[in-house]
């Protein structure tokens, strides 16, 4: 197969991606709308969202770090849906996965969020620095249970390569790593709400006490920048834990229904639960999903 | 310590004497200052941290173009949740299940730099004045105001309060007026669709007009701020 198809079929499959991003935020939004007993925004709200903000006219920026922080995070979410398988078994789709891709796709899901406490700081405004100490602190908290329990599928798969845990789960739900390793299935889950950043581990933008959070500054196309990283990088997430406990996608419908489900169980769990303050969730990740974390590791080394 | 304070007022009486009317706090004037070092520099206070660029003009694009991203930001109005006077109270009442704004792609923003549309929510006293002006300038052009109650259009039954601003347009060019005291959510609805209107057919270029009566707008705003501790246009 010619690389420029290759090529051709990632950029589609990235395009795919970013508007299935886009209508997911919709959507959440809109179930948020409906809990609440309103009508919600349109569907269409965040493309129009996003035209509005690359068509302002004024752009101003507070210096080098600041106009690379937007294109870090999107660097980011790029990374991570370049080096992921997005299809299993299919040619096209596979896009760059290789052996040991899980480590780099855990780095570039850090690497955004680098890029932008960077840029974000030199924005200078303080409800960016606080928002950006926060977001790192639970970002800690989150990594520890999450690694434990990708450690733990590693071991028992004998492979950091996704394209090998997602084969090892075929031929049947039964075997899919949610039911034949719970425990550190349960340990990702977890992680995963945090990794979200639905309510109630939201405090990193937390709406109503430090309004917007690390992008205080950002505006107009730096944000419309930040949206769609933001966008592809929910899905992305998804499909790391539907490829990890869920026996990954062989089809788009397959890949679209699954990665809905992962990220609505972390939106219901958002609407049900209130925000948490940062000490109150770092503590929590250290106690249940971290015990599983390390649980998971010892029951598949022993 | 005090010496040195009662230097700087007489300093600045001084000026005050000298020129027209210098509303420059003593500590934010251009001074010398001895550095942690031992060194002598001079230093700006105001225009050290911030620019002292003034608004350009910022024309719109060609046709189509520009009709397109004027439906665009028609569509998304982002408004800025800086309440100013009694009216703010009519703010909230939109986000819920009765008037539900958010059908209408109107949005609240906490950041003047996320934000397009101010709503200026009833009588301006002098002192937020100065915020609502640091606030109108950060946020990116193109920006749109509502003046919410009669308050911003005439001062309303505030007329002869010594704290409070008369007329809102003299001091930030005004897009909608929305009259009443209070109007209701639904009058502030009637607003935005107004609102929309105007940003559909190209009319709603009101922060190019702030940026090409620039001079006029600040004389305006100098006369009645009395400590003006900031620069002239806040990026």
């Amino acid at each position: 197969m010619s690389i420029y198809l290759k090529l051709g079929a990632t950029l589609l499959g990235f395009l795919i991606v970013l508007n299935w991003g886009m209508l997911m935020s919709a959507i959440f939004r809109k179930i948020v709308a409906r809990l609440a007993g309103r009508h919600g925004i349109p569907f269409y709200q965040p493309w129009i969202d996003l035209l509005k903000n690359i068509g302002i006219r004024t752009t101003l920026t507070h210096g080098v770090m600041f106009y690379l922080g937007p294109i870090f995070r999107f660097t980011g979410a790029l990374g991570m849906f370049l080096f992921m398988p997005a299809l299993f078994g299919s040619d096209l789709w596979a896009n760059f996965s290789f052996q040991g891709d899980i480590v780099l796709i855990l780095y570039f899901q850090l690497f955004g969020m680098l890029g932008m406490a960077l840029g974000a700081g030199e924005g200078g405004h303080p409800h960016s620095t606080i928002g950006i100490t926060r977001g790192l602190a639970q970002h800690a908290a989150i990594e520890l249970p999450l690694t434990l329990g990708i450690i733990a599928l590693a071991i028992q798969y004998q492979t950091l390569s996704l394209n090998e845990i997602i084969a090892a789960q075929q031929g049947g739900m039964a075997n899919w790593s949610i039911f034949t390793n719970p425990v550190a299935g349960a340990a990702i889950l977890l992680a995963a709400l945090g990794a979200m950043g639905h309510s109630p581990f939201n405090l990193v933008k937390a709406p109503n006490e430090i309004p917007i959070g690390p992008p205080t500054e950002y505006h107009s196309t730096y944000l419309g920048v930040l949206m769609s990283s933001g966008a592809v990088l929910h899905v992305m997430e998804a499909a790391l834990f539907m490829n990890l406990l869920f026996g990954g996608a062989t089809s788009w419908p397959e890949f679209i229904l699954k990665t809905f489900l992962i990220y609505f169980y972390s939106v219901f769990v958002g609407a049900v639960f209130p925000r948490f303050r940062i000490e109150q969730s770092v503590v929590w990740f250290f106690k249940i999903p971290l015990a599983l974390g390390i649980l998971a590791i010892l029951l598949i080394s022993f | 310590m005090n010496d040195k304070i009662n230097e700087m007022l007489q300093r600045s009486a001084q000026n005050a004497n000298q020129s027209e009317k210098s509303f420059i706090r003593p500590e934010d004037e251009e001074r010398e200052v001895i550095a942690p070092d031992g060194s002598t520099i001079k230093i700006n206070p105001i225009y050290d941290y911030f620019s002292g660029k003034k608004p350009q003009e910022e024309k719109p694009l060609n046709g189509v173009v520009e009709k397109f991203l004027n439906w665009a930001r028609a569509e998304s109005i982002w408004v800025l949740g800086f309440g100013t006077g009694c009216g703010s109270i009519e703010i909230p009442p939109l986000m819920t299940p009765r008037f539900d704004a958010y059908r209408f792609g109107v949005q609240m923003r906490a950041t003047p730099r996320q934000s397009n549309a101010f709503i200026i929510s009833g009588y301006l006293s002098v002192k937020t004045l100065k915020r609502v002006i640091r606030s109108y300038e950060q946020m990116p052009s193109p920006k749109y105001v509502l003046a919410l109650g009669s308050c911003t259009i005439n001062g309303g039954m505030y007329y002869d309060s010594y704290s409070t601003i008369n007329r809102l347009d003299k001091y930030i060019p005004v897009d909608v007026y929305i009259a009443g005291c209070m109007p209701r959510p639904e009058a502030l609805l009637a607003g935005f669709m107004k609102l929309k209107e105007l940003i559909k057919e190209g009319k709603a270029e009101k922060a190019n007009e702030y940026a090409r009566n620039f001079d006029e707008y600040k004389a305006n705003q100098k006369k009645i701020i009395k400590d003006w501790n900031m620069p002239d246009y806040n990026w």
